[in-house]
Formats: structure tokens, C-alpha cells, sequence
């Protein structure tokens, strides 16, 4: 890294001895960066955002948590009620947990259509497939914690997904209970790791940049940079860009803590939990639908749960099974389709995780189950193969100016003539 | 010291041996930290309970908690156990005679936690949905339960299990 020099003589000692104004003046400040993004490369920094939020009203959410099952609800309802703007710091937290989950599914499918999971930046994504791991854990033990009856029971079915595992399931979930049902054991175990996993998750974002930062943005054309003219700095473009499509995220978020704050969340939550009675119908969290449709789809226990986890460890592997050289989607016909497909698979499977599980319902969760897997497991290996692919434009610059970029000619149209 | 004067053999022994110690002793401090995690003595140290049966009339059914979970009682009609005993061992995923689920064939008593992932199955109150076989239906992802709590259509893998209980007099059972 290279040294810099700071106008601010106190800023300059420090540098000196330690480098971090250096450091974040070449990652965040002059970082060069494709010039092509569009807005669909914003999601990063709102993803970013939603978990510094989500840490702190987190934290002072826990100063007034009580976790105990006599308690714990009780003192939801008086952070509600009784404490100073109690309602929208926990509306800001649950209402954040889902707006950060529509950030990062964009996120994710914003590297599907464009390839961004290819190499070199195969452990970068994986590294995005840990995060979305976490998070989801994260999330599952927070909605235990006000102890209504969804916590309660979506608490007793995903812990019950482990006794599927032959011989040793039973312990594992005794284990993880604490107990022989979900009980205080329990919900004082979830707090814990409730609070602990959002920092695993920040040492991951930290890994997951790094890896970003050694390559740099994949990019809507998916080809690399091919020198100075097809990169601008971070700073002022980006940063003024992210802050843009935050002012546009917080109008939508703050809508929804203030006119809808629960319309994403289930009205049973608001009946304490009762371990005597299941609710006739139960759901979990939308955001977890599309893999409840998928365990729901195979009508035999351990399948379930194999399918279910599965559809996450194909992600994984995904760098390994599209082995197409070109990245980005708008090279290649057919794949288009087939994402549009699976798109629309994923939201079908969220709808159908939503609806009781019977009747034309299940039928359909078996085929877009089967679906999926087909995307992945078949048709993403088969294009790499057969796909007759358009031609890629030479630079990032060339499509701007015309096909017949010269370094000269592009570096040029940075500045606007006239 | 010179190549030739090193004794292969022993410098491995000793690396062996070290690592082995140094594995054993991670295990020995990793072991309680991770067993810390089951049931403490105190929520293993479970009452059992007593119940009254003899206010429970022909065709109702009672539940009661039991290890933080629900009880089912149900005080079986002559019809009941008459489909419950009939029923074909080959048509059963976890098969088990009737006979082997009861002490009395008039009072079937078993855990009310679906053994699929452990919501509680409707069709004890009067009104609720009993499922295909008149017994019991799990709500979460549909599976139905026999007159003998086993399992006949859905995800579940095995019957509904059967507690450990005991009759103290006609009139009372003790759980657990
Ligand atoms: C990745 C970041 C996080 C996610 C996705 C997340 C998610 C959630 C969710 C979904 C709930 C349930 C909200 C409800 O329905 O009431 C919740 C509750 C809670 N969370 Fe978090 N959380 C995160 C970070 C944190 C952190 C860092 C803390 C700090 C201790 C925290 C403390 C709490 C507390 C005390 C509750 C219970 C109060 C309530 O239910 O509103 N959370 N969290
Ligand atoms: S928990 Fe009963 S069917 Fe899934």
C-alpha cells in the first residue's frame, strides 16, 4: 500500500505510525472502480448500513430485554409501551431485519444474473453465502426472543429439523434445548448467540471485502477492466451514488416503521407463548418461505431437511457448476431466460411456503422444489457447454464510444467536450 | 548437532506424542463447554405427575403438560379401539399393534408432539379436525394420526410417542 500524504500535520503523525488514513484513503477514497456500475451495485453499502443499524438499536434494545420465558414478553411489551421511543427503536429492528433481507436477496440475484460469482472472485461470494447463513440464524433466534407463540413454534419445528439427523438427532436437539422442549434454557441460549452472531457476521463483511478489494466490482458488462479509462475513483462517484440510493432505501424503510411497521410480521406473535397449544396455522418469517416450501415439498422427514439445506450448498458450489466464461447474463441468451425462471421459481416456492400445505399446494411446491434443482444442478452445467454466447464488447469504454475504443480515445471522453 | 547424529525416530515419537497430549487436552477443556449445553440437573431432576382419569367420559379427551410438553388422554369409544386394533400392519409406516400402545384398551395416553418437527396435533377439543383417520392431524405440515396415535398419511416418521406411566388405582395414573 502506498503511503499518503495528508494536508493535516496531527493526521500525518498518526499515518506514520499507523497506517489506517492511508489505508482508508486507497480503499474508500481512490479505489478504482468500474465506471459501468448501475444501481443495482448499491445493495452492498445499503447491506452494510442495515447491519450497523440492526447492531444498534439491537444494543439498546437488550438494555430493556428481559430473557425469560415469564418476562420476555412482558418486557417486548413494555419497551412498546412504556419506554422512551421504545416503539421505533424495536419497529426499526424487526421492520430492519426484513428490509435487510430484501437487500441482500437483491444482492444475490444481482450476482446471479451477472456472473459475479465466477472466477477470481469465487471465495468472495462464498464468503456472501456464510453471511447469508448467519443472518439467517441470527434472525431465527431473534424472533424467539419476544417469546409469542410464532417465536415459540417456529423455535419447536427448526429445532426439531435436526432430529431428522439418524442416530444422534434426538441429543443434538436435546442439546440445543437445553431441556426436553423449548423452554428458558433455550431462550436464554438464543439471546446469547442472538447477540454474539451479528459480530461474526461483521468479521465476515470484513473477509468478504477484502476479497472485493483484491479484484475489485464485477461489473453489468461482466468483462475485466482493461486499464485507467475503464475505472473512476470510489470517492467522489460512489460514495455520492450510495448515498443516493440510501436516502432512497430510508424513504421506503421509514415508511414501513411508520404506517406499516406490522405488515411483514404475524399478528399471533402478539399471544404469549403457550407450549400447550400449536397455532392452527404457522409461518414463518417471509423471508424464510422459500426454503419452508422446499422442506414442506418432500413428503419424508430427513429428505426435507436434506433438500432444505441443500438449497443452500448448491450456492456454494454454484462457481463450480456454471462454468461459462462469460459473465454477465446480457451475453448470453438462454441463460437470461433460465434466470428469469428461476426468479420467478423462487418467488412461486415464497408464495407456496405461505399457503397450508395440501392440495394443488403441495403438488406445486414438489415442482418448483424440483425446479431449483434443475437450475442448478442441470441447466447452469449444460449452458456452459451448449450456449452460443454474444460477443463480448472489448473494454468497458468501447460500447460508449462506439466499438473502436482506443485507450487514447476513451481516457479522453472522461472529460464531456463541450 | 549433525544430521547423522539425529535420530529420526525418536524426534518423530516425541512430536507424536506431544500432539496426541496437546489433542487429548483440548478435548478435555472443549468437552465441558460444549456439554454445558443439556439438560442441567435441575430441569433433569422432572417430577413426574398424577392424573386423575376418572372424570374423563367416553370420547373425550384431556391434555396435560408433562416435561414442559402435552399429554394426550383420550378415554377411547368401543368404535375406536375396535378401527385401532383392526387396523393392517402392512398400511403402517411405524407399525405397532394397538395392544402394544395401551395398558387399557379404553385409555389411550400418549406424548402430543408430532413426531415430525413437535407442533401439537389437533383433535383433542371437540370440533377440531381429527384428520383421515379420526385420530389426530398435525396443522404444520399435514400429517394425520390414527385412533392409536400412529402415523398413516404425511412427513411424520413414527407414532406418536407412548410415556412411561403407571396405574395407581382405577382412578389415577402417574406419568413420568
Ligand atoms: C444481523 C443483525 C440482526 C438481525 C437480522 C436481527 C433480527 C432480529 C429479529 C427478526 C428480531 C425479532 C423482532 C420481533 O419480531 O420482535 C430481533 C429481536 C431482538 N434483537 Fe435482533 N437482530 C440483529 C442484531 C441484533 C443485535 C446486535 C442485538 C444486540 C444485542 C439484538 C438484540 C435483539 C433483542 C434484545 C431482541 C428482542 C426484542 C424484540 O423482539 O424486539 N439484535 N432481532
Ligand atoms: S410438525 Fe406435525 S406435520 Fe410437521
Amino acid at each position: 500500500m502506498q503511503m499518503q500524504n495528508f494536508k493535516n500535520p496531527v493526521v500525518n503523525w498518526i499515518d506514520h505510525r499507523l497506517p489506517v488514513f492511508s489505508f482508508m484513503h486507497h480503499e474508500l477514497n481512490e479505489y478504482p472502480t468500474p465506471k459501468n456500475l448501475s444501481y443495482l451495485w448499491n445493495l452492498g453499502s445499503l447491506a452494510g448500513f442495515a447491519l450497523v443499524m440492526m447492531i444498534a438499536t439491537g444494543i439498546i434494545l437488550a438494555m430493556h430485554y428481559t430473557p425469560h420465558v415469564d418476562h420476555a414478553f412482558a418486557s417486548v411489551e413494555r419497551i412498546m409501551r412504556d419506554v422512551n421511543h421504545g416503539w421505533l427503536i424495536r419497529y426499526i429492528h424487526m421492520n430492519g431485519a426484513s428490509f435487510f433481507f430484501i437487500v441482500v436477496y437483491i444482492h444475490i440475484f444481482r450476482g446471479l444474473y451477472y456472473g459475479s460469482y465466477k472466477a477470481p472472485r469465487e471465495l468472495l461470494w462464498i464468503l456472501g453465502v456464510m453471511i447469508l447463513l448467519l443472518m439467517m440464524a441470527t434472525a431465527f433466534m431473534g424472533y424467539v426472543l419476544p417469546w409469542g407463540q410464532m417465536s415459540f413454534w417456529g423455535a419447536t419445528v427448526i429445532t426439531n429439523l435436526f432430529s431428522a439427523i439418524p442416530f444422534i438427532g434426538e441429543s443434538i436437539v436435546v442439546w440445543l434445548w437445553g431441556g426436553f422442549s423449548v423452554d428458558n434454557p433455550t431462550l436464554s441460549r438464543f439471546f446469547a448467540l442472538h447477540y454474539l452472531m451479528p459480530f461474526m457476521i461483521v468479521g465476515v463483511v470484513l473477509l468478504h471485502i477484502i476479497a472485493l478489494h483484491r479484484f475489485g466490482s464485477n461489473n453489468p458488462l461482466g468483462i475485466d477492466v482493461s486499464g485507467k479509462q475503464d475505472t473512476i475513483p470510489f470517492h467522489p462517484y460512489y460514495t455520492s451514488k450510495d448515498l443516493f440510493g440510501l436516502v432512497v432505501f430510508l424513504t421506503i424503510f421509514a415508511s414501513a416503521v411508520f404506517f406499516y411497521p406490522n405488515f411483514l410480521g404475524h399478528p399471533d406473535n402478539y399471544i404469549p407463548a403457550n407450549p400447550l397449544q400449536t397455532p392452527a396455522h404457522i409461518v414463518p418469517e417471509w423471508y424464510f418461505l422459500p426454503f419452508y416450501a422446499i422442506l414442506r415439498a418432500i413428503p419424508d422427514k430427513l429428505g426435507g431437511v436434506l433438500f432444505m439445506f441443500g438449497a443452500i450448498a448448491v450456492l456454494f458450489v454454484l462457481p463450480w457448476l456454471d462454468k461459462s466464461p462469460v459473465r454477465s447474463g446480457r451475453f448470453r441468451p438462454i441463460f437470461k431466460v433460465f434466470f428469469w425462471l428461476l426468479f420467478a421459481d423462487c418467488i412461486l416456492l415464497g408464495y407456496l411456503g405461505a399457503k397450508p400445505a395440501e392440495g394443488i399446494y403441495v403438488v406445486l411446491s414438489r415442482l418448483a422444489t424440483a425446479w431449483y434443482f434443475f437450475h442448478f444442478l442441470l441447466v447452469l452445467p449444460v449452458l456452459s457447454l451448449i450456449e452460443r454466447t454474444r460477443p463480448l464488447p472489448q473494454s468497458i469504454s468501447a460500447p460508449i464510444i462506439g466499438g473502436m475504443a482506443m485507450a487514447g480515445a476513451a481516457a479522453k471522453r472522461e472529460k464531456p467536450d463541450a | 548437532m549433525s544430521e547423522a547424529t539425529t535420530d529420526k525416530g525418536r524426534r518423530d515419537f516425541i512430536v507424536v506424542a506431544t500432539n496426541t497430549m496437546m489433542a487429548v487436552g483440548a478435548a478435555a477443556v472443549v468437552y465441558p463447554l460444549i456439554d454445558q449445553m443439556n439438560p442441567a440437573a435441575d430441569t433433569l431432576a422432572l417430577a413426574s405427575i398424577e392424573v386423575n382419569i376418572a372424570g374423563i367420559t367416553e370420547g373425550q379427551a384431556i391434555t396435560v403438560k408433562w416435561r414442559g410438553k402435552p399429554v394426550f388422554i383420550r378415554h377411547r369409544t368401543a368404535d375406536e379401539i375396535q378401527t385401532a386394533a383392526a387396523a393392517n400392519m402392512d398400511d403402517l409406516r411405524d407399525p405397532q399393534v394397538d395392544g402394544d400402545r395401551v395398558q387399557k384398551p379404553e385409555l389411550l395416553v400418549i406424548e402430543g408432539i408430532c413426531t415430525h418437527l413437535g407442533c401439537v396435533p389437533l383433535g383433542q377439543k371437540i370440533g377440531e379436525v381429527k384428520g383421515d383417520y379420526n385420530g389426530w392431524f398435525c396443522p404444520c405440515h399435514g400429517s394425520h394420526y390414527d385412533t392409536s396415535g400412529r402415523i398413516r398419511k404425511g412427513p411424520a416418521p413414527t407414532n406418536l410417542g407412548v410415556p412411561p406411566y403407571e396405574f395407581i388405582s382405577d382412578s389415577v395414573i402417574k406419568i413420568g
